[in-house]
């Protein structure tokens, strides 16, 4: 398996209180992975820590087998909608070039090329009308598509994106879906937090289980099951029992042609 | 050049240097770090005007834009590492220093000659008089010098820095992850505000300097869309501000600090009454 991220004996704590409690897995390149645990079981703090914006107390995580600064260019971030002030002037052409800036052209201006890219992102998440507007006068669904437009002007080989279906509406949550299923096809390794169990099963190949600890890393066949749920969710078996015949349902309705080939982590 | 036009002068460039570092630190919700530095300037002008022995030397500029500096990196580390809260973190920081600053001038009253009152309301009044010489020649008025090379400064500073300081105000965690560096855009901001208050000290006063930070900016963001026009409507409401509060108080032969800070605010009105009114309407 050739691998995107490593995450090795991670421990992640706020205030000397660990939220990540020695986790420890790899994923896969250019799979579409989710990130999946209760409310304040650490997936923020995850994708924090392997972005380089929270330090580890032990443990250490890689990205493409070498530490971040090494691969910065190579990685794109998508941070949870709630994250900025959307009352900022600027519009959305604005943030979208924020995916060229680089260090090494801070000081330089914005070319033509630059300004191609980002139309060109804009085009795909279907915001190429709204590229003068405010970013304050954009409906929560939109601004999300305006960080994922500005992620793809990136142009990373890997994306980690915090929560992405938050506010969105379900045609928008179909045509990112579909958008993330283009670039894995790409060769592009996607990486979600993502809280709705009911939808994880459709959206990723492979599933991080995580609450505090590591439950389990691996194809979503073999993550996906009752008991492991169970572990991850603890006693909340409402949600569980609704999810019954989800897990028992053998004929997934986005079956993913490669679906088969998942080898088994390990 | 006539003693009014160097006062205008001076007051211009110092507004709208302060109304163009004052919408990032709007934009950063940093104001009240801006208020801190200009009180924390204090000590250092106190220390470095013992030293110097002059109220405008090169030392004295540079030793109190350092105050500022560390006034931020305190701050910074309270709230950050030590978990006060954050306002907790400002007040304390800019009161102490603020306060040390007013202990050591009264020490040195018979050494430094600052009297309380220009310090809290500036002596632009006096900016003629005070001039310099360069080979024989009279090179016009120190404060008029100082506000103009810190105008340039400023501009140079904002355009160089321009996508540096967008990227950084919008979205912190974007910029770090991909390697740009924040905390040296946010003390590099830090380092122009301190240099600018420092400047801008002698003529309105440390009272008055955070209305030049605050007033023209919080003004342009009401009604501004974009960054550019943002900073061109502080730029041009820090000019307009400073001119209107000159000509009133020679009218009224009143305090030319206070003027400029009243225009400021009722202008901030103004714009806040039309935007309100304009969205219910
Ligand atoms: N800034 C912070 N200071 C202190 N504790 C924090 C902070 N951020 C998060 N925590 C705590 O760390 C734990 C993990 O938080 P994290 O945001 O990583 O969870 P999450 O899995 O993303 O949750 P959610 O589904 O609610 O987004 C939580 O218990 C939370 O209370
Ligand atoms: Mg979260």
């Amino acid at each position: 398996m050739e691998k995107s991220i490593e995450v090795h004996n991670l421990t992640v704590s706020y205030h000397s209180k660990p939220v990540l409690w020695d986790v420890d897995f790899e994923l896969p390149k250019g799979k579409i992975i989710g990130i999946v645990g209760p409310n304040g079981s650490g997936k923020t703090t995850m994708l924090k820590t392997v972005m380089g914006l929270m330090k580890p107390d032990s443990g250490y995580t890689e990205i493409f087998g070498q530490p971040l600064d090494k691969v910065r260019e190579r990685v794109s971030y998508v941070p949870q909608r709630e994250s900025v002030d959307w009352d900022f002037p600027a519009d959305v052409m604005d943030v979208v070039l924020m995916g060229r800036y680089r260090k090494n052209n801070l000081f330089k201006r914005i070319t033509k090329e630059d300004r191609r890219i980002a139309t060109e992102a804009l085009e795909k998440v279907n915001l190429l009308e709204f590229a003068d507007r405010q970013i304050s006068q954009l409906s929560g669904g939109q601004q999300q598509r305006v960080f994922i437009a500005r992620s793809l002007a990136q142009q990373a080989d890997i994306y980690l994106m915090d929560e992405p279906f938050v506010g969105v509406d379900a045609a928008t949550e179909d045509a990112i879906l579909k958008l993330l299923r283009d670039m894995k096809n790409e060769g592009k390794t996607v990486v979600i937090v993502h809280h709705d169990l009911q939808t994880a099963n459709e959206y990723f190949d492979w599933i991080v289980l995580l609450n505090t600890r590591l439950v389990a890393a691996g194809p979503k066949e073999q993550v996906f099951t009752k008991e492991l749920l169970q572990e991850a969710y603890g006693g909340r078996l409402t949600v569980l029992s609704k999810l019954g015949d989800l897990i028992s349902d053998t004929e997934f309705p986005l079956r993913e042609p490669d679906f088969k080939e998942d080898q088994p982590q390990g | 050049m006539t003693p009014t036009l160097a006062i205008a002068l001076t007051a211009i460039f110092t507004a709208i240097s302060c109304a163009v570092l004052g919408a990032f630190l709007v934009l950063r919700k940093m104001t009240m770090v801006g208020d801190a530095i200009s009180h924390a300037v204090l000590p250092g002008i106190a220390i470095a005007y013992l030293l110097s022995q002059s109220r405008s030397s090169l030392p004295m500029f540079l030793g109190a834009a350092l105050v500022g500096v560390f006034a931020t990196v305190v701050i910074e580390i309270l709230s950050k590492k030590w978990k006060v809260q954050s306002d907790a973190s400002i007040g304390m920081t800019f009161t102490t220093l603020f306060a040390l600053g007013v202990v050591l001038i009264t020490y040195w009253s018979d050494k430094v000659d600052l009297d309380q009152e220009c310090v809290l309301y500036g002596e632009i009044a006096f900016v003629p008089f005070n001039t310099w010489t360069l080979a024989g020649q009279s090179m016009g008025p120190i404060a008029l010098w100082s506000s103009g090379i810190l105008l340039l400064l400023v501009l140079i500073y904002t355009f160089t820095g321009y996508k540096g300081l967008l990227m950084s105000s919008f979205n912190e965690d974007y910029a770090a992850v991909l390697g740009i560096g924040v905390g040296a855009w946010n003390l590099s901001l830090m380092s122009m505000v301190s240099v600018a208050t420092v400047i801008s000290f002698e003529s309105v006063g440390a009272i008055l300097v955070v209305a030049l930070l605050v007033a023209p900016a919080a003004s342009a963001y009401l009604i501004s869309q974009k960054l550019k026009p943002m900073i061109l409507l502080a730029a041009l409401f820090g000019l307009s501000g400073s001119l209107l509060g000159y000509m009133i108080s020679a009218q009224l032969d009143i305090s030319i600090a206070g003027g400029i800070a009243t225009m400021l605010g009722v202008q901030f009105a103004l714009i806040l009454t039309i935007t309100q009114f304009s969205r219910t309407s």
